[in-house]
């Protein structure tokens, strides 16, 4: 029977160190991170300096420098898919991050039904994106759909078209987005306002803080985190949305709401064009890598506050 | 005793394992999967097909997918060389690529072997449904469903008298059949908004999708009729002044006119399916759609038989038609290329064709189309042949996807979005196209 003795390790005795354990262990998980992740990634970068279509196996593969990247950069049509990425990344956010941050402090406070209230609204994230898509076309539609109606209950505005409209059709995105993803941001502010201890907000009594003062003062920065954090999350996110515009707009009318995304996929997966879409691919990347970080640096100076 | 019984249990064991093994892997040689779109015509294939398993004893599975979904599907598995597919009713744009990159077994031994000749099929299908390099004789498919764009009407609406005297007063004609773009849009603009049975109605329901192909149908059933021509007869992928010539350009502008003033509200991604709602749900006072559709309109309980009426697209300066329709193709990839040789061999008889076009599928077969009787078989069917004498395709060049939607992005951005004139958007179209044919080495 061996017995371990202190200071010598039990795997010493059979041959292996520390770290040749801990490396069995690991070895796995970093092996299948470089087969799915850091492999297809330096493909892609190789793939982005070629004229590679996967659908043309005996094509010869040449190399073309920064071709790719030129036409992409030097593209109208792309820089007006980004500008409609843009458009839809900022303004989701920001009504999910005013909505969110309302609703969270709606649901902290105790009331009657508060419970039922949170499970309902809740209820949006929990569904599909393509058939949140697909439902609110339905919605949307002029003649048959209940938005129209309502809007004219309340307004008179007449007959318009929310996604058939260049000018609407933005914002139609926007507010499905928002409908279906504040409750996660709400998610995520409740949490940072329940870690703020009672103790804070009854020091600001007795020091006769007005209920502004506490929220400017003591609400908003301790939750500040929490909500920066949701921000990354839902930025992250929406900056590859895909499947709820595809089934709402189809990228339409014209390119108004053709996200990167959107165009990446049509490049990639109908036009088959590798090496282009694979560029396109690194771009984003890069974009949503280097703004991450540079997120991610800012949210921990505001942690340490 | 003992002995027996354990023999025969040893039997019935390795019989029972046998049957166990051998029974799904016969099964499946003897099943051949179909792959076509999710459409009133496949489910007449799925019933003519019934009599090819009784004959056969070859069982078949349909994969039919909706049209919204039908290319990006079926073209991934054909590029990803997927054995999903034994027969495949593929676009008749796909032929190019499929040709060229292998995805298709050529036909031409087989017909030979098998006495199948093309000259028994309408030539407009056999070169638009069979044969890449186009028109010459090599076959890739078998021409399976002919189709063309059309358009149907309210008879009904049309037929009533005060609705005649109206539009008489209004135009100085008798309301009727549109035999011009121009009078289309008359009887578009008079329906706009009109009240009928208490009912707002609009003038008439238009491809306008941008996902997929639906505004390039559309598009061009306007541009053909006013004489589009792809590229210069004498000089391939010469482009400049056929895609972008002042008859194209006034082709486009009317076709977004039509949708602006006599489209329902919203019909601003509308293929098939939505046409088919709009005209079934009597929003509509005509519809543009494959001829594929007439005879469930013709059944239709609300808008079927008498109610409506049919028509080949309108003329302007030549009568030409959007060509629809796929041809039926033996994938590569099978395993079972000789069953499903053998399903094209059944599918190919005069008779089978027959059954074809009385399910509601469209044959191309001539043993159908050229009997006498045929334009009284159903209320469409005259205008069915006449359709088909005069249909134009789509680019079939193995980069098809490339240019389908560089043409859905330019026109809807002009038609749908406001973006740009006409002129502007034919010149980008012809900036694009250059591209992908130069990408491909074609110039």
């Amino acid at each position: 029977m061996a017995v371990a003795r202190p200071g010598k390790p039990v795997q010493r005795a059979h041959g292996l160190s520390d770290r040749a354990v801990a490396w069995i262990f690991i070895s796995p998980t970093i092996l299948l991170l470089l087969a799915i992740n850091i492999f297809p990634l330096l493909w892609t970068i190789y793939l982005s300096f070629t004229n590679y279509r996967a659908n043309q196996p005996g094509r010869l593969v040449q190399w073309v420098g920064l071709d790719n990247y030129r036409n992409l950069l030097g593209s109208e049509d792309v820089w007006g898919y980004l500008q409609a990425t843009a458009h839809f990344v900022g303004w989701s956010i920001f009504f999910q991050v005013l909505l969110g941050l309302g609703l969270a402090l709606l649901i902290n406070q105790k009331f009657k039904g508060h419970a039922t209230l949170t499970t309902l609204i809740l209820l949006p994230m929990m569904l599909s994106p393509a058939v949140v898509g697909v439902f609110w076309a339905y919605i949307y539609q002029p003649q048959a759909g209940i938005f129209n109606y309502l809007v004219n209950f309340f307004i008179d505005a007449g007959s318009f078209t929310m996604i058939g409209d260049v000018n609407l059709a933005p914002w139609s995105i926007v507010l499905v987005d928002t409908w279906m993803w504040t409750p996660y941001v709400m998610l995520i502010c409740l949490a940072g306002l329940r870690s703020i201890p009672d103790y804070i907000y009854e020091a600001a009594e007795v020091d006769r803080a007005s209920k502004w003062r506490q929220f400017w003062s003591i609400t908003l920065p301790m939750v500040l985190p929490f909500l920066m954090l949701a921000v990354l999350f839902r930025a992250i996110e929406n900056f590859k949305m895909f499947d709820m515009v595809v089934e709402l707009t189809s990228g339409g009318p014209g390119s108004v709401t053709e996200l990167a995304s959107i165009n990446l996929k049509r490049e990639a997966f109908e036009k088959w064009r590798t090496g282009y879409s694979s560029a396109f691919a690194v771009i984003l990347f890069v974009t949503v890598f280097g703004a991450g970080n540079i997120y991610v640096k800012f949210l921990n100076k505001v942690k340490q506050r | 005793m003992y002995k027996l019984r354990k023999g025969i249990a040893a039997t019935a064991l390795a019989a029972a394992l046998g049957a166990f093994i051998s029974g799904p892997a016969q099964a499946q040689q003897k099943e051949l999967t179909l792959c076509w779109a999710a459409w009133d015509p496949a489910n007449a294939l799925a019933e003519l097909s019934k009599d090819f398993t009784t004959q056969s004893g070859i069982a078949m599975k349909f994969e039919f997918v909706p049209w919204t979904n039908f290319a990006d599907r079926f073209l991934n598995e054909l590029n990803s060389g997927g054995k999903l597919c034994d027969l495949l009713i593929g676009d008749s744009q796909w032929l190019g690529g499929s040709a060229t990159y292998g995805h298709y077994i050529k036909l031409n031994d087989f017909f030979d072997k098998n006495g199948i000749s093309m000259d028994d099929f309408l030539p407009a299908t056999v070169y638009a449904y069979s044969t890449w390099p186009k028109g010459t004789p090599n076959y890739w498919a078998l021409p399976a469903m002919g189709d063309a764009l059309g358009w149907v009407y309210r008879k009904d609406w049309f037929a009533r008298p005060e609705i005649q005297t109206a539009f008489k007063e209004k135009y100085g004609r008798d309301i009727g059949v549109p035999k011009t773009w121009d009078e289309l849009k008359q009887v578009a603009e008079f329906f706009q908004g009109r009240e009928i049975d208490g009912k707002k109605v609009y003038g008439a329901a238009i491809y306008t999708e941008r996902g997929s192909e639906g505004i390039t149908m559309g598009v061009t059933a306007a541009m053909y009729a006013w004489g589009f021509k792809y590229q210069n007869p004498d000089k391939p992928y010469d482009m400049e002044g056929y895609v972008n010539s002042p008859d194209a350009v006034a082709a486009l502008e009317f076709y977004k006119d039509l949708y602006k003033c006599c489209t329902p509200p919203g019909h601003s991604d509308a293929y098939m399916v939505a046409n088919l709602d709009a005209y079934k749900s009597g929003q509509v006072a005509m519809q543009m759609n494959w001829f594929a559709f007439f005879p469930g309109i013709a059944k239709d309980e609300d808008v079927g038989g008498d109610k409506s009426g049919f028509f080949v697209n309108p003329a302007e300066k030549v009568e030409a038609s959007t060509l629809g329709g796929q041809g039926i193709s033996v994938v590569a990839y099978s395993d079972k290329k000789d069953m499903a040789l053998e399903y094209i061999k059944w599918f190919a008889q005069p008779d089978v064709q027959k059954k074809w076009w009385s399910l509601g599928g469209y044959s191309a077969s001539k043993a159908v189309l050229e009997d006498p009787n045929f334009p009284n078989t159903a209320p469409f069917a005259a205008d069915f042949l006449k359709a088909m004498g005069g249909v134009k395709d789509f680019w079939q060049e193995p980069t098809y996807a490339e240019l389908l939607q560089a043409m859905q992005k330019r026109v809807h951005d002009y038609v749908v979005a406001d973006k740009g004139t006409a002129q502007e958007a034919l010149d980008k179209l012809i900036v694009d196209w250059t591209q992908v044919f130069k990408d491909d080495g074609k110039i």
